[in-house]
C-alpha cells in the first residue's frame, strides 16, 4: 500500500534519513521504532508531504507522492497525528473536528461521522464546546486522533501517540490504535515504547541514526537480541 | 452581542449628526472612525493569521495617494519621449481604484514575502512601506513629493438633477459610518467562513493546519489582498476628507498607531479594533482637551496603553468576554476556563 524506496531527507545539510526502503502492507499495524535522532519523525513527515525528501520515492496506491503537497496526499488518504497532541488550542472540541474533515465536501456524511466519533469517544462529546487548550492531555490525544479519522484516511501516521501520557492513557491510546487497525485502516506508527508497539504491530521496521537496521515482525524483533539489549533493556 | 443591539448602536451612531453640533467633536470621530477600519483591516492579518504587518501604512498611504491621483488626473514621464497620464476621473471611481491598487499591491507583497514568515514577515513589511515613502518623497513629477497633492476634490454622487456632496462633516461623518459597518460585514462573513477557520488554523499551528490539508500560503495571500484593498479603501476615505496628501502618510507612527487599537482592543476579535480604535482615538483630544501640558498628555497616553497592555494581555474584548462567560459558569460549579498556553513550535 506504501513503499518507500532509499528515502533521503535533510535539514539543511543534516542528513536525518539516509535511504530508508520499507513498505506497509494493506491492514496492518506498522511500527517504527528507534532512538531519538533515528529519523522516524522524519520519515512520516516526509510521507505525509510536510517534509520534501531530498532523494528517492515514496509511492502510495500505485500512486508516486514523492514530491506531492500536504493537501493532495491527505486527498489521497493518508492522514497524519503529530507528535506532542497537537490540536488548535483556541478552537473548541467541535472546531477542531471540523478542520478533520476541511478536505471532504460530503457534509451528510460528515454528521454521521461526528456522531461516530463522539460515540467513540464519549469524553470528547462531553466537552465539545470546550476549548481545546482546556483539555487534558489525555483528552488532547484522543481529539488529536479523532481528528484525524474525520478525513477517513486509507492510512493513518502516528507520530510517538504516547509521548507525555498517563500509563493508563497510553494504554488506552494503543487500543484506540490497535482498534483503528482492526476497523480496516492501515497504521504506520512512530514509537519510542519500544516494547508495547512491537506487542501491538504485524510488523516493525527499526531505525539506528538513519538507516534501516532491523525488521521483522514484532515477535522476531522482540527476541532480536541487540534489540532486547538496546530498547528494551534487558 | 444580539443583532438589536448592534442595530440600536448603530442607529444611534448614525443620528450623532443631528445633535452634535460642534465639528470639532465630529471631526474627531471622522478621523478615528477612518482608523478603525484600516486597524480592522489589520486586524485581519495580525489576528486572523497571526501575521505583524508593520508596513500596513503603506497600503494606507497607496490607498490615498491613487484616489487623489485619479481625482485631480496626472502626467509624468516614463522616459524621454513616452508620457503617460490621465484626465481627472470622478472621486467615487478614484476611490474603488484605490481600493483594487491597493488589494492588487498587497498580493504581490502576500505572493513575494509569504515565503518568509515570523520576524523577516515584518522586517519586509517595514522595508516595503519605507520604500513606498521614499516613492512618495522623491518621485516629484507624480507626487509633487513634500510639496504634496492639495486641491483634491471631495466625493460628490451625482443622479439625475440630485447632486449628493460629501463635502460637510455630518454627510462625511455618515460616509466613514456607512464604510465601517461594510467592513465590519465582510470581515465578520469572513472570518466565520471555511477560509476565516483556515485562517485561524494557521495561526494556531501552521504544520497542523497544513496536515489537514490547508493551503496555508493562499489563504495567507487572500487575507493579506482583503486586508490590503480596505486599508487602501480607508486611505481613499482620508484623502477625500483632509483634501491633501503628502508623503508623511507614511509614517511609522501610523501603523504603530492601528497596530497599538488592534491589540489594546484585543486581537483576532471582531469588535476589538473598534474599541481599540475608539480608545486610542479619541483618548489623545480628550486629553488635549484637559489643556495640561502636552508632554503630559503624551505621557498619560503612554501609562494608559502600558497598563491595557499589562493587565488585559489579550486585550479589552477578549477581557470582557471571559469575564462574561465566567460569570454566566461560575453559578454552575464549574471550574473556570484557563487560557491554554500557545502552540510550540
Amino acid at each position: 500500500m506504501l513503499e518507500l524506496r532509499d528515502l533521503v531527507c535533510r535539514y539543511g545539510k543534516v542528513t536525518a534519513v539516509k535511504g530508508i526502503s520499507l513498505k506497509v502492507e494493506r491492514g496492518q499495524l506498522v511500527a517504527l521504532i528507534g532512538t531519538n535522532g533515528a529519523g522516524k519523525t522524519t520519515t512520516l513527515k516526509a510521507v505525509s508531504g510536510l517534509l520534501q525528501p531530498a532523494g528517492g520515492s515514496i509511492v502510495f496506491d500505485g500512486v508516486d507522492i514523492t514530491r506531492a503537497s500536504a493537501r493532495k496526499i491527505l486527498s489521497l488518504g493518508i492522514a497524519h497525528c503529530p507528535e506532542g497532541r497537537h490540536v488548535f488550542p483556541y478552537m473548541t472540541v467541535e472546531e477542531n473536528l471540523e478542520m478533520g474533515c476541511y478536505l471532504r465536501m460530503d457534509k451528510q456524511e460528515i454528521a454521521g461521522d461526528f456522531d461516530r466519533m463522539f460515540e467513540q469517544f464519549p469524553r470528547l462529546a462531553e466537552r465539545r464546546q470546550q476549548q481545546a487548550g482546556t483539555l487534558s492531555g489525555g483528552e488532547q490525544q484522543m481529539l488529536a486522533i479523532a481528528r484525524a479519522l474525520m478525513s477517513r484516511p486509507k492510512l493513518i501516521l502516528f507520530d510517538e501517540p504516547s509521548l507525555g501520557l498517563a500509563p493508563n492513557i497510553v494504554e488506552r491510546t494503543f487500543d484506540i490504535i490497535t482498534g483503528i487497525r482492526d476497523a480496516g485502516t492501515t497504521v504506520l506508527m512512530v514509537e519510542q515504547n519500544a516494547l508495547a508497539a512491537l506487542e501491538m504491530c504485524d510488523h516493525a521496521y527499526l531505525l539506528e541514526s538513519g538507516a534501516l537496521a532491523l525488521s521483522g515482525s514484532g515477535r522476531e524483533l522482540v527476541g532480536n537480541p541487540h534489540v532486547r539489549s538496546a530498547y528494551l533493556a534487558g | 452581542m444580539s443583532r438589536l443591539l448592534v442595530s440600536i448602536l448603530v442607529a444611534l451612531l448614525a443620528s450623532v449628526p443631528l445633535w452634535l453640533t460642534d465639528f470639532y467633536y465630529l471631526h474627531v470621530l471622522i478621523v478615528t472612525g477612518i482608523f478603525i477600519v484600516a486597524a480592522m483591516s489589520l486586524n485581519l492579518l495580525l489576528g486572523y493569521t497571526g501575521q505583524l504587518s508593520l508596513g500596513h501604512v503603506a497600503f494606507f498611504g497607496i490607498g490615498a495617494y491613487t484616489s487623489a491621483l485619479v481625482s485631480l488626473g496626472f502626467e509624468v514621464h516614463i522616459l524621454p519621449d513616452v508620457t503617460v497620464g490621465m484626465a481627472p476621473k470622478p472621486v467615487w471611481f478614484a476611490m474603488l481604484c484605490a481600493t483594487a491598487v491597493a488589494g492588487l499591491t498587497g498580493y504581490a507583497i502576500g505572493k513575494l514575502s509569504f515565503r518568509v514568515r515570523g520576524a523577516y514577515f515584518v522586517i519586509v513589511s517595514i522595508s516595503f512601506a519605507e520604500v513606498v515613502r521614499l516613492v512618495a518623497l522623491n518621485w516629484v513629477e507624480l507626487t509633487q513629493g513634500p510639496m504634496a497633492l492639495n486641491n483634491i476634490p471631495a466625493l460628490t454622487l451625482g443622479f439625475d438633477g440630485f447632486e449628493l456632496s460629501f463635502l460637510r462633516k455630518p454627510a462625511f461623518y455618515l460616509l466613514v459610518l456607512t464604510m465601517l459597518v461594510v467592513c465590519y460585514v465582510i470581515i465578520a462573513r469572513l472570518v466565520n467562513s471555511r477560509a476565516g477557520r483556515a485562517m485561524i488554523a494557521l495561526r494556531e499551528n501552521e504544520s497542523l493546519a497544513m496536515s489537514v490539508g490547508i493551503d496555508v500560503t493562499r489563504y495567507l495571500v487572500v487575507a493579506t489582498v482583503v486586508s490590503a484593498a480596505m486599508a487602501g479603501m480607508a486611505g481613499a476615505l482620508y484623502t477625500h476628507y483632509i483634501r491633501i496628501v503628502d508623503p508623511d502618510i507614511f509614517l511609522f507612527i501610523y501603523t504603530v498607531t492601528m497596530v497599538i487599537m488592534v491589540v489594546t482592543g484585543g486581537k483576532g476579535t471582531l469588535a476589538g479594533p473598534i474599541v481599540g480604535g475608539v480608545i486610542f482615538g479619541i483618548v489623545p483630544e480628550v486629553l488635549r482637551g484637559m489643556e495640561i501640558r502636552p508632554e503630559v498628555q503624551w505621557i498619560a497616553y503612554g501609562v494608559l496603553m502600558v497598563l491595557v497592555v499589562y493587565f488585559l494581555p489579550r486585550g479589552i474584548v477578549p477581557a470582557i468576554e471571559s469575564y462574561m462567560s465566567s460569570r454566566r459558569r461560575a453559578p454552575k460549579g464549574e471550574a473556570v476556563a484557563v487560557a491554554p498556553e500557545a502552540p510550540q513550535q
